[in-house]
């Protein structure tokens, strides 16, 4: 064991800068070097088990311009339901699914693509069921601590509405800014930081 | 190693950084203005992806060689920085993915938006990443960097600094930070820094010189431990009235 204290206070967080790329998507951005491919630059491979779906989106600032040097990394369980994590009890989740996907905006455009499965049901207590979602996390200069959100599916109208997450937003108005638009097999998740239509951001 | 998957600790929110820190220019029109959601933890936060040993290469962690041209070495001062990552229960956090990045020794990114007139090193790329072992361990081999001008006020400078990105087990610990140096008198005029308002947390961040770790004739060490989200214990979770 290592002689710490408990009781510790957790690091805190600083902005991930305009240069994030450069440690985290260093192929996505030219700058090539020792890794062979980024992590987290792709989510499925053939063997893949369920639906494809694309999600693409912009994250967009208080003055309603895109963010193009934003960092977006997204978590989500597999098509049955169930995370590719050692921590995940219920069951083996599909060994080629990793759940977790990582893109960086386009520098011009800063439009983000992630091309995934549309995952399945993950209980949320009690036998409550989620409705299917991505959990998204922002990072990017002018951002001081990454922001926690989620994209639910326009097509899931049912089981968006017995979902216990977006059961508790209010007002009842900004669970709309958690529904991404489109259909399936092509979604776009745009996420507004600030003012009109502002995203629903968590503290998880 | 045994894993728990309890909830997470509540982040201190007055701890971190404020989203909306107008010191901090960008922050301005980039930070949410009405409140965060609180949630309770669900299996997605309590979940997070995990790294295997074959994706980190020989040379991930040595910043001096990874992107040196064979023979040649990058310019600056030789540094070890090194350290544990832990969580708020002191734990180690094993075989958890750190990334770093940082500017060369003449403060200058290695990017294509970064227009700073001091030049790029040939020999250096400035990134790297390892997993840490079973105690929670990390190491890597770099170049110190160089402090640099950003236009925030018309004279801000950042102190020399390292950037570090830790998964933790939990997606819900997620964590982008900086590293600052021991003694350095950029950091408490950076108005990035300041956007943490406890002193006791910007020291938190700031490596420590290691003697004990240098390596003589060769190079310099640096410590700095990064702490996570600790985890409830899980032994009155989901009990009747509690849901």
């Amino acid at each position: 064991m290592v002689p710490f204290p408990g009781n510790l206070k957790e690091s805190p967080s600083q902005t991930a800068g305009p240069y994030v790329h450069i440690g985290c998507t260093p192929n996505a951005v030219g700058i090539g070097g020792p890794y062979g491919e980024d992590a987290g630059a792709r989510l499925v491979n053939d063997k893949t088990k369920g639906d494809r779906i694309s999600i693409t989106g912009r994250v967009i600032d208080g003055a309603n311009a895109p963010l193009r040097d934003a960092m977006i990394e997204i978590w989500q369980a597999d098509a049955d339901g169930l995370f590719n994590s050692p921590l995940e009890k219920r069951g083996a989740a599909d060994t080629n699914f990793r759940g977790w996907g990582r893109q960086a905006a386009d520098g011009e455009s800063g439009q983000f693509r992630f091309e995934t499965v549309m995952p399945g049901q993950v209980p949320f207590a009690a036998d409550r069921m989620q409705a299917p979602h991505a959990q998204f996390w922002i990072v990017a200069r002018g951002i001081n601590l990454g922001l926690h959100t989620r994209m639910y599916f326009p097509d899931e109208a049912d089981a968006n509405a017995a979902d216990p997450v977006l059961q508790r937003i209010e007002p009842r108005w900004r669970v709309a800014t958690l529904i991404a638009s489109g259909a399936r097999p092509n979604y776009t998740f745009d996420i507004r930081l600030q003012g009109e239509n502002e995203t629903v951001f968590f503290d998880v | 190693m045994t894993q728990d998957a309890g909830a997470f600790f509540p982040r201190d929110l007055a701890w971190h950084p404020k989203a909306y820190a107008p010191e901090y220019k960008t922050s301005v029109l980039r930070s949410p203005s009405r409140a965060l959601v609180s949630l309770p933890s669900t299996l997605g936060d309590t979940t997070g992806p995990v790294f295997g040993q074959n994706m980190i290469g020989e040379l991930d962690n040595d910043l001096i060689l990874n992107f040196a041209r064979p023979g040649e070495l990058p310019i600056g001062e030789r540094i070890i920085l090194h350290g544990h990552v832990i969580d708020e229960n002191a734990k180690p956090v094993p075989r958890t993915l750190v990334e770093i990045w940082q500017a060369n020794s003449g403060g200058r990114y290695r990017h294509k938006k970064d227009g700073y007139l001091a030049p790029l090193d040939p020999n250096f790329g400035g990134f790297g990443r390892t997993l840490t072992d079973d105690d929670g361990r990390f190491r890597f081999r770099t170049i110190k960097p160089g402090p640099y001008p950003w236009p925030n006020n018309a004279n801000d400078w950042r102190p020399s600094h390292i950037h570090f990105s830790v998964f933790g087990s939990g997606f819900a610990q997620r964590l982008i930070s900086q590293l600052y140096f021991e003694g350095d008198p950029h950091i408490r005029l950076c108005p990035i820094v300041n956007t943490i308002k406890d002193p006791a947390a910007i020291e938190q961040l700031t490596a420590k010189l290691d003697m004990n770790n240098t390596i003589p004739m060769d190079a310099r060490a640096y410590r700095l431990d990064i702490v996570l989200r600790g985890r409830r214990s899980t032994m009155f979770e989901n009990r009747p009235e509690g849901n």
